[in-house]
């Protein structure tokens, strides 16, 4: 396979894909295009929270160049995960958990857009899940290669958008909602490090038509339970995010 | 043995490639190197499966192809012979052959900004239904 790009009618991986994701029953993207707002631990914490609900749950970091769920979740990358026609990803908290981590470790990995593609696409063919009540994906900000294959691959899947009050991610946001809802239904969108004091996620919302799925609070321990995934369980973030759980 | 994944892949697509056709008369995969597929597991797993199908093959024909990367700071072109790769970081790339650039960069300047010219990883070459 050259580095040329592969068109996907004549790629050979995406041909599986459909059927890999054929045991999910729904798939929520945790997205934003605006960098730092939330959406590694809103996802982790939601997997754990619909997890601890009694739910089947999967998550899969799809931040190539940067995953990260794996540290919030405090797994060490020590041993390569179960083959079984197939990769098996490993269990975390009750949630299967794929990253691209696994196999890159904690080096640097910097890749050109193809090449994202080109290692979602793998990893999508080789991921065996089981059955899924609900696949959660973790994405990276900006509007580029992962988050096109979301849009892509995945179907159908409902985003969650998470935005924080701040202007910069409104205007952000608001470009994300829009490209999304030229393809796909938007699930909602959940606010964090909320304050109560502004109303700007909630009038996005309004202004564009998509339900608003909650609030997470500012949460000034959460930095020092990540890791831990009784820490994580401990904290005011993820009562939070159980609150937003229970409504999907 | 992840090949088996692969090898469900390529029966898909093989299927769709034929359109209805029981009998192949030719596949031909080309196999990078950088992926380091084992050969064998690929052959029986994509017999097997297509067995599974009621679809049967003449001429399986699997490919090496050399791994030939190239440097996107300084140009150089450069082959897996140039450099030095433990079993251990062969097999992360195994399974997912972007990770080289976790662990490689080019020989002559240093950049992990390179690009895998060639040799990435398993690519259908030819179908031709009988
Ligand atoms: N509700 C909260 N209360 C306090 N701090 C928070 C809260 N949510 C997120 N943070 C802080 O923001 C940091 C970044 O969170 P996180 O990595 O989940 O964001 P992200 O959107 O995934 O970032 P990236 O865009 O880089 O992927 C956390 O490490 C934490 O310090
Ligand atoms: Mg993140
Ligand atoms: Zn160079």
């Amino acid at each position: 396979m050259s580095s040329a790009y592969i068109p996907l009618d004549e790629d050979f991986r995406v041909s599986v894909i459909g059927r890999r994701l054929g045991g999910v029953k729904r798939i929520l993207p945790v997205m934003s295009s605006k960098g730092g707002v939330g959406k590694t631990l809103v996802s982790v914490s939601l997997a754990l929270a619909l997890s601890d609900l009694g739910r089947k749950v999967g998550l899969l970091d799809l931040d190539i160049t940067n995953p990260s769920a794996h540290v919030a979740l405090g797994m060490k990358l020590k041993d390569l995960p179960e083959e079984e026609k197939g990769v098996k990803p490993p269990e975390v908290g009750g949630v299967e958990f794929m990253t691209i981590a696994y196999y890159t470790k904690d080096n640097p990995t910097p890749l050109r857009g193809w090449e994202i593609d080109n290692a979602v696409r793998e990893i999508l063919a080789i991921t065996i899940w089981g059955e899924l009540d609900y696949l959660l994906i973790d994405t990276p900000p900006g509007m580029s290669d992962e988050l096109l294959d979301v849009i892509t691959f995945f179907k159908p899947a409902e985003p969650l958008v998470v935005a924080t009050n701040s202007p910069l991610a409104i205007k952000s946001v608001e470009r994300l909602l829009k490209l999304l809802k030229e393809e796909l239904t938007v699930k909602g969108v959940v606010e964090n490090m909320a304050s109560g004091a502004s109303s700007l996620v909630k009038d996005l919302c309004t202004a564009h038509s998509v339900s608003y799925l909650g609030a997470i609070g500012f949460d000034p321990q959460i930095d020092s339970k990540l890791g831990s995934l009784e820490g994580i369980k401990s904290s005011s973030f993820f009562r939070d995010v159980t609150r937003i759980a229970r409504k999907l | 043995m992840h090949e088996w994944a692969l090898a469900e892949a390529i029966v898909e697509y093989v299927k769709d490639a034929v359109g209805g056709h029981r009998k192949i008369k030719r596949l031909v995969v080309a196999l990078g190197e950088l992926q380091s597929i084992d050969e064998e597991i690929l052959r029986f797993s994509i017999t097997e499966i297509l067995k599974s199908e009621g679809m049967s093959i003449d001429d399986l024909q699997l490919i090496e192809e050399e791994a030939v990367l190239r440097c996107r700071r300084c140009g150089h072109e450069w082959s897996l012979k140039e450099v030095s790769l433990d079993e251990e970081i062969r097999e992360l790339i195994h399974f997912v052959p972007e990770a080289v650039h976790s662990y490689l960069k080019c020989p002559k300047c240093g950049s992990r900004d390179f690009e895998v010219v060639k040799g990435r990883g398993v690519k259908i070459v030819e179908v031709v239904a009988e």
